[in-house]
């Protein structure tokens, strides 16, 4: 009896599930992205709902530290949403291996997109896409303008206008002068390495010879880094190894710190909780009037999962994604997440349109260690992070880290063996 | 012909926990096993029969990382057997003392850590420590100490001590309580036997107290070996993944976890991170076998 009336319900349920079905088409997102629920449910959401009647989207994210592993159990188990959200490189490009994405590279609204923005979604040689770039972020260093003006210094432009800075600041002794930990390892390499490494490996030049084997870790463009990380050492505070990520942003924002290093999309938490102004410089070049590079990183993407059974919908949605009326949404609703498309987009925040006019005057690149060196054992992202903590420790110098990390990564990777 | 009957209740009673335990702990046990012995090549998983462990083994870079990882948990294993089991024992002792006043609060005070999540313990402890809103540097500075303030937990040299002590802090209350309740069971009798002797005090606690809750400290012994060559969520909760500063308190537990789930941009291999589980599996059981066999047996026992 009871045997039965359970069977009737779940027919009954699977009958109101396919009526549903066949009115209205519901997408569902997975993503890392949980600090952006409200956005896309208050803004992106809504605005392509109104356009696209009879698509519903849900947003549903995972917490980002899981949201690989969720992932590939969600997509193994056959349960993962229609739409997934992108990791750059090769977590994606796993996922596209195993079949998991379908190759977007036939989407129309692709052509959007510069070859540089679509790389950290393709397969190696580029002839398939699998994700939609949706935005990059760009490192630097956040200052406090009210810091700055009471001492006194100028906006520095090179290195020895930057460390004159902050022996300014550490001699008044108001300020921390660089807010950065080294206790969660990740800022010591994203926001000490990789955001003024590209001034002394110039850009995309020298991140391509890496890739191609024609540079090694242990040439001078690439130890130098690690040389003037190690000065950074003495102007962070008191305790900074054990001080964490939030540590810093803390300090940073209560106005006890004069400079952070940063990443862009810091911009929309710092706006909330900072009362005083900010402002932001690019990684000071060697000497005046070099060319200056950037890291202008490409962070999120959004693919189609092959196994969904709404693809007309999904490449809709996929569309509009990659249309400008998304960009101007999303650059806008999260400053300090730049749109990668190629039509301009009109930035509100002064502090990301200051950040993203970088792109005007300096040269882009990635993060050097995301696309393909980072794919074997050891990882080489992971062994930077540590290298870049060491280097500001002062516990091994630039030579010994930089061969360190060439003999990891030739260990498997062939053009450098 | 009396055939002795088939007791079906005891199957039934039995049923149920051994139904979810096969279900949940020895399926998966094995499964990883199993697993240890594949790996993926080109989306397919294929036999390698004892190629991981190897690899584990003998690959420098993966060996390193491994006996690593064990050192470090056989001094984490170390600090609680040298400061968490005395110190267990000692407050069982005191608390045991008939005239010890407010027994009960004492006894749950040092109880409650146990029961708090290691996330809070963690992030409490880290909070405690931290040098910047941390509340360490000011109680020293208070008492003119200030300069032994390190950051203790981003130094290379005191962080996985600092981390094993946080962890005998929290869990100081199972060992207390197992001997404390080992303890109490000494009849009376005994203890005025060896007064009239002569036996009091101290001498009484060393000479009749201390081998009659032997057993009770080779239970403890051995579920500390178990629970710190299990650890894990300490060390994740407090200095993440990739067990920082440079891997000076990583243990096979977040050896594992970043081997299996993968890390940022290391992808997961859920091949070799079987392999250390099984490994892991391993030590604990050659550890508990070791006991087992070795010590329990070998240890007197007195009937009381």
């Amino acid at each position: 009896m009871t045997y039965r009336s359970l069977k009737l319900a779940l027919l009954g349920t699977t009958l109101m599930a396919t009526s549903a079905l066949a009115e209205d088409v519901t997408l569902t997102i997975e993503s890392w992205r949980n600090d952006d629920l409200t956005l896309w449910q208050d803004q992106i959401i809504p605005a392509f709902e109104a356009t696209h009647p009879g698509i519903k989207v849900q947003f549903t994210p995972s917490a980002p530290a899981e949201y690989n592993a969720v992932l590939n159990s969600k997509l193994d188990a056959g349960s993962a949403g229609d739409l997934i959200t992108c990791r750059p490189f090769d977590a994606s490009l796993a996922l596209y291996e195993a079949g998991h994405l379908t190759d977007l590279s036939s989407v129309e609204a692709m052509s959007n997109f510069s070859d540089v923005a679509k790389s950290a979604w393709q397969t190696d040689d580029g002839s398939a896409s699998f994700c939609v770039p949706m935005a990059s972020v760009i490192h630097g260093f956040i200052y406090n303008k009210d810091a700055f003006a009471e001492l006194g210094i100028e906006v520095p432009t090179t290195e020895d206008e930057f460390f004159a800075a902050l022996d300014k600041i550490r001699d008044d002794g108001t300020y921390v002068p660089m807010a950065m930990g080294t206790n969660d390892q990740w800022e010591a390499a994203t926001m000490g390495y990789n955001n003024i490494g590209p001034n002394y490996w110039k850009g995309e030049e020298g991140r391509q010879a890496l890739i191609a084997g024609e540079q090694k870790l242990t040439d001078e463009a690439w130890t130098a880094p690690y040389a003037t990380l190690a000065r950074w050492g003495e102007y962070l505070g008191d305790g900074y190894e054990a001080q964490t990520y939030p540590d810093s942003q803390n300090i940073f924002t209560l106005g006890r710190a004069a400079v952070y290093p940063a990443g862009s999309w810091e911009i929309s938490g710092f706006n909330a909780q900072a009362d005083f102004e900010m402002g932001a410089f690019k990684p000071p070049v060697q000497n005046a009037g070099d060319t200056c590079y950037i890291s202008d990183h490409t962070d999120i993407g959004i693919g189609m999962n092959a196994a969904t059974e709404n693809p007309e919908a999904a490449e809709t949605f996929l569309s509009w994604v990659a249309s400008p009326e998304f960009a101007e949404i999303f650059g806008n609703a999260l400053p300090g997440f730049f749109p990668l498309s190629n039509t301009p987009v009109d930035l509100q925040d002064p502090l990301a349109k200051e950040i993203v006019g970088w792109r005007d005057e300096c040269e882009s690149t990635i993060r050097s260690t995301y696309q393909i060196l980072s794919r074997g054992t050891p990882n080489l992202e992971n062994d930077t992070w540590g290298a870049s903590v060491a280097a500001i420790k002062g516990a091994k110098s630039a030579e010994e880290l930089g061969a360190e990390l060439q003999e990891g990564l030739a260990s498997w990777y062939a053009p450098h063996q | 012909m009396n055939r002795p009957r088939i007791r079906w209740h005891i199957v039934v009673f039995l049923a149920p926990a051994v139904l979810v335990y096969t279900a949940v702990m020895i399926f998966p046990l094995f499964n990883t096993l199993r697993l240890a012995l594949f790996t993926e090549v080109d989306q397919t998983r294929v036999y390698v029969g004892l190629q991981n462990f190897r690899t584990l083994f003998f690959d420098p870079i993966w060996s390193e990382q491994f006996w690593n990882a064990l050192g470090n948990n056989f001094w984490f294993f170390l600090v609680h057997m040298l400061v968490q089991n005395p110190i267990g024992i000692a407050l069982a002792a005191l608390l045991s003392h008939p005239s010890l006043r407010f027994a009960a609060l004492y006894r749950s005070a040092i109880f409650i850590p146990t029961i708090l999540s290691f996330v809070i313990v963690g992030f409490a402890w880290k909070l405690i420590l931290s040098p910047i809103w941390g509340i360490a540097p000011s109680m020293l500075d208070a008492v003119g100490l200030k300069s032994l303030f390190a950051p203790w937990l981003g130094k290379e040299e005191y962080a996985l001590t600092t981390l094993a002590l946080i962890s005998v802090w929290q869990f100081v209350g199972i060992p207390m309580m197992l001997i404390y309740a080992a303890l109490l069971t000494i009849p009376e009798e005994i203890l005025e036997a060896g007064e009239i002797d002569g036996i009091t005090g101290a001498s009484a606690f060393w000479k009749i107290k201390l081998p009659l809750i032997l057993p009770s400290i080779g239970i403890i012994s051995i579920l500390t070996f178990v629970g710190n060559f299990n650890a894990f969520d300490l060390i994740y909760a407090s200095q993440g993944a990739l067990a920082g500063p440079d891997f000076s308190t990583d243990i096979l537990g977040t050896f594992m976890y970043r081997t299996f789930f993968g890390f940022q941009l290391q992808l997961g291999d859920p091949h070799m991170g079987s392999a250390i589980a099984g490994a892991m599996f391993a030590i604990i059981l050659v550890g508990v076998c070791i006991y087992l066999f070795g010590i329990q047996t070998r240890m007197r026992r007195y009937q009381m």
